[in-house]
């Protein structure tokens, strides 16, 4: 099993039905906005929604994280990738009420203060964006495919990026710019 | 014009760098700046600095409209027609306008004004409703009754053609003289459901066929494409007493402004179009669009501001598309080569649109002296087409470099040297031996020729695309008292880096670093931009930059020369420092001249002036340059001749855009080209079910895009052109990156298993078919 693979388990044993059956989560709320607490990177956020929200939209909505943007709404273009407890997710494809205690992590705690994640200064660097509106979907997938492979192939990164919807054509880039910040962590 | 008070004689470089520069004199008006020297001999310009919003981007700061939030706002949504054809009799909008949260309703569609009782395609606006949160929004869609009188559809090209096939348009509401973003021949006829043909002449083709030893003949069709904009269509409309403000996603900030003030009646001086983060266009964001009217009208009503941002649905049905085509060349040709005739007939479908032409390239790329072209739209109940990348050539150049590729074949002379002899620009010249050296091409072997099941092919292509200006473009710069630096203009980078184009001409004529340069843009309250279409941003834009920062240069320049006893004319500006020019030692801080300033501002403001060697044409605020843009494509591929897969490996595209201002960000742009184009050769196809009229792959996942595992090696080699035209010589790439990749890989292709596909997109299944494994489908429309 290759390690992407293992991280697309993950991330469905995260978001899978077994799990949401198994909190009980889903008989106790609706159709109204219930409160939640919703821990986004590294703050504990309460806000009121109704259980219909996705992730995405409560990020981006009543959290007012916007960086985290929305392409497609149905898990076909990746923008709206999010790290959850480290897995790349889709966020518009878990409902907020489903996360539970689970850490999120948006484009907005990727950086450390002002100090930027190594992908985030590579993508400058090697111009891998070109409109953005994809970029912060694709930084994630890349720095979470850091963290379990450290040391990727070229193939690694394709495979890893091969769930986002570029329209600029950026994955040239993307590639030479996520192996670059894969070396320079390594120094 | 003469050399007088009104202008100077100045030389330029000339010429392509790699082969060697020469000299050309040109009148510049008195008002523009001296020559720029080569990228060689240049601090800032012509060096791949990073982009000035790169960081914005990657931190998830930049604010796309789909992220503007305003106080109070509401959220708008479009209900559409699920009919492709019907008369609307009633709408009932009772129940909706009750509905909780709802705030204003809208009727598009008037069941009692017969111009615009009739929806001609699934998915046109009916009616729209403005509500507090956009879940109720949607609530209140679906409270909406419609009373439909179903009417007969045709959804097929081939079919509407028929004489008695269903009428999409009657006289009065068919469109003509706009196509694909151009202006096009007004009064052409209208039979059935087909406008045209819109006719094109030169010499006497048919004596040309008569005087040809051989003549090529192919049918070529091409399928819808979609743009597919990331960020989708969004628009938040603020209507206020006392003027219009409205975030647009928008190709032309400055145009929408316009098409604003007309259409609600209002002073420009009311209307302000403001757009930051910009997710993408492509051709689809030219315009304000009926969405964007609707949200206007919306917030007019509810006296609040309104967003609305189109779902993926909306996206591929109703925001614009690529017309599909059909066309069939002829081509007459001497034994040498040279060519005698060009025939080209065509018919393309815009939906209820028009501009499903086919270009310019049959007639302009290769020399020949008779052509004769018919080119017609065919009306079907689908949603309209609009500009894509490059409208018209895209299809236009799979057919001709196809055609030209089997003449050569039949000629038994190289693809390379046929171009040689017939195409008359010597940077494509230039451009096909680099690429050829790039590429391999002395590998390519007989059609077919691979003994194993993955047969490998070589395939070459050009493009040819208008070098074009907006006249209508100007830019201001500022200097403060403290040395801080401005540059405005309402032109907006939808990804293309302009933004940072802008900082480095700026930065270079100021001897600053471009990130000392504070880039504001996007907005109509600075001087007016050019739009990002038609490749003619940077061509636009970046003279009257240079311009500008080159007067407020003078102004500071005369500060600078009392306090150090000089000539301003003594003067020049490096590594922040303003010098005198025979004593680098004396001179002063960027910031202590500054500092010297009277107020605390100055400013310059400058327009596009025309190109030092005048234009070829003008054509109201556009203007199309001397030259033109080329650009040739080499593809490599590997086809399994058992699954019909086509894998593109490598392609090497040598492009020109004049002088190139940032070589990665241009690099990027032509990768994206490539992409682009590769994904309309092998994937993408909008499908439309001939029973309902609907698009039945309307999403991301089932309308396939060439994702990172399609892609392939890309080589991009940039030219330095120069031709002394204007203030930074430099010219657009967008397109010109897109035209030829289609065609080379289909050359590739035959080059691999030596039969021809004359279809998009190449999928496995067309490519079995040709081979004679399968059945041929033919493509819909």
């Amino acid at each position: 099993m290759t390690t992407v693979e293992t991280a697309m388990i993950d991330a469905w044993s995260l978001v899978g039905p077994a799990k949401a059956a198994e909190d009980g989560r889903l008989a106790a709320v609706g159709p109204d906005a219930v409160p939640l607490a919703l821990t986004v990177n590294g703050v504990s956020r309460a806000l009121q929604v109704e259980p219909r929200t996705t992730l995405a939209e409560a990020l981006r909505g009543s959290l007012g994280l916007t960086g985290t943007k929305i392409g497609c709404d149905r898990g076909a273009c990746s923008a709206c990738t999010v790290l959850i407890d480290g897995a790349a997710v889709c966020s518009c494809m878990i409902l907020a009420v489903d996360v539970g205690a689970r850490r999120v992590t948006t484009i907005e705690g990727l950086a450390s203060g002002s100090e930027l994640h190594p992908v985030q200064a590579s993508f400058i660097a090697h111009d891998a964006l070109q409109c953005g509106y994809c970029t912060p979907g694709m930084v994630m997938s890349c720095a979470a495919l850091l963290e379990r492979t450290p040391d990727p192939t070229a193939e690694d990164v394709q495979v890893a990026i091969s769930g986002h919807v570029c329209r600029c054509g950026t994955y040239p880039h993307v590639v030479a710019a996520t192996l670059a910040a894969a070396k320079a962590r390594k120094v | 014009m003469a050399a007088d008070d009104t202008a100077r004689t100045e030389i330029f470089p000339s010429g392509i760098a790699s082969v060697g520069l020469g000299e050309v004199e040109r009148q510049v008006p008195v008002d523009e700046p001296p020559p720029l020297p080569p990228n060689a001999a240049l601090a800032v310009i012509g060096k791949s600095v990073p982009r000035h919003n790169g960081r914005a981007k990657v931190t998830g700061a930049t604010r796309f409209t789909v992220d503007v939030d305003r106080p109070g706002m509401l959220h708008g949504r479009i209900l559409r027609a699920r009919l492709p054809h019907a008369r609307i009799r009633d709408i009932d909008v009772s129940a909706a306008t009750r509905h909780q949260g709802v705030r204003a309703v809208l009727l598009v569609a008037q069941p009692d004004d017969p111009a615009a009782a009739f929806v001609r395609y699934v998915g046109a606006p009916v009616a729209a409703v403005a509500a507090d949160t956009t879940a109720a929004a949607e609530e209140a869609l679906r409270l909406i009754r419609v009373d439909y009188q179903p009417l007969p559809f045709v959804a097929d090209m081939d079919r509407a053609r028929e004489p008695a096939a269903p009428r999409v348009h009657d006289a009065a509401s068919a469109p003509e003289g706009f196509a694909s973003g151009f202006p096009a021949p007004r009064g052409l006829p209208l039979n059935g459901n087909v406008r045209g043909p819109a006719t094109d002449r030169r010499g006497d083709a048919a004596q040309g066929f008569a005087q040809a030893d051989l003549v090529v003949e192919g049918e070529y069709r091409t399928q819808v494409q979609t743009h597919c904009c990331l960020e989708p269509h969004a628009i938040v409309a603020d209507w206020r007493a006392d003027g219009l403000t409205v975030h647009m996603s928008t190709q032309f900030t400055a145009g929408v402004r316009h098409e604003l003030a007309e259409t609600f009646g209002l002073p420009l001086n009311r209307v302000r179009v403001i757009v930051d983060g910009m997710g993408g266009g492509f051709g689809s964001k030219s315009t304000l669009g009926n969405y964007g009217r609707i949200a206007v009208a919306l917030s007019r009503q509810a006296q609040a501001p309104v967003r609305i941002m189109l779902d993926r649905q909306e996206e591929q049905m109703d925001s614009g598309n690529r017309p599909g085509t059909w066309q069939r060349l002829r081509i007459g040709a001497r034994r040498d080569g040279s060519l005698t005739a060009i025939s080209l007939a065509s018919y393309g479908t815009a939906g209820v649109a028009l501009g499903a032409s086919v270009g310019n390239v049959a007639a302009a790329l290769y020399t020949c002296p008779n052509f004769e072209a018919a080119q017609h739209d065919v009306f079907i109940h689908a949603g309209p087409g609009c500009a894509m990348r490059a409208p018209g050539n895209v299809p236009g150049a799979f057919g001709l470099e196809q055609t030209i590729d089997e003449l050569a074949e039949r000629l038994a002379i190289d693809p390379l040297a046929l171009r040689d002899r017939i195409d008359p620009s010597p940077v494509r010249r230039e451009e096909r031996r680099i690429g050829a050296d790039r590429i391999g091409w002395q590998r390519r072997h007989l059609p077919g020729a691979d003994p194993g099941p993955v047969k490998r092919g070589l395939g070459v292509a050009q493009s040819l695309w208008g070098a074009n200006v907006q006249i209508n473009s100007a830019c201001e710069v500022r200097v403060m008292r403290d040395g801080s630096v401005e540059v405005l203009s309402s032109v907006q980078d939808i990804g293309t880096g302009i933004g940072t184009a802008l900082a480095q001409v700026v930065a270079e004529v100021l001897g600053l670093r471009p990130d000392e340069i504070t880039v504001r843009i996007g907005d109509t309250e600075f001087p007016a931009g050019p739009p990002s279409y038609g490749s003619r941003t940077t061509a636009s834009i970046t003279p009257p930059a240079r311009a500008a920062a080159w007067r407020v240069q003078q102004m500071l320049f005369r500060e600078a020369a009392l306090a150090l006893n000089v000539a301003p004319g003594d003067l020049i500006a490096r590594d922040g420092r303003i010098l005198v020019r025979d004593e680098p030692g004396r001179g002063l801080d960027f910031g202590e001249a500054a500092a010297r300033l009277r107020t605390d501002r100055i400013s310059a403001v400058a327009a596009r002036s025309d190109d030092y060697g005048g234009f070829r044409r003008r054509m109201g605020d556009a203007a199309l340059a001397q030259q033109d843009l080329g650009g040739v494509q080499f593809a490599e591929v590997a086809v399994d001749t058992e699954t019909g897969v086509v894998r593109v490996e490598r392609v090497v595209a040598v492009q020109d855009c004049g002088r190139p201002i940032n070589p990665l960000q241009t690099e990027s742009q032509v990768q994206g080209g490539v992409l682009m184009g590769l994904s309309y050769a092998l994937f993408e196809e909008r499908i439309l079910d001939q029973h309902t009229g609907r698009m039945v792959n309307p999403n991301l996942e089932q309308y396939k895009l060439a994702g990172p595992r399609e892609t392939p090696a890309i080589d991009v080699v940039l030219l330095e052109n120069y031709q002394g035209q204007s203030a930074t010589d430099a010219y657009g790439i967008a397109e010109p990156s897109n035209i030829a990749t289609a065609p080379a890989i289909a050359n590739a292709v035959y080059n691999a298993i030596g039969v021809r596909v004359r279809t998009l997109p190449m999928t496995p299944a067309a490519i079995l078919a040709a081979l004679g494994r399968i059945p041929a489908r033919r493509a819909p429309s």
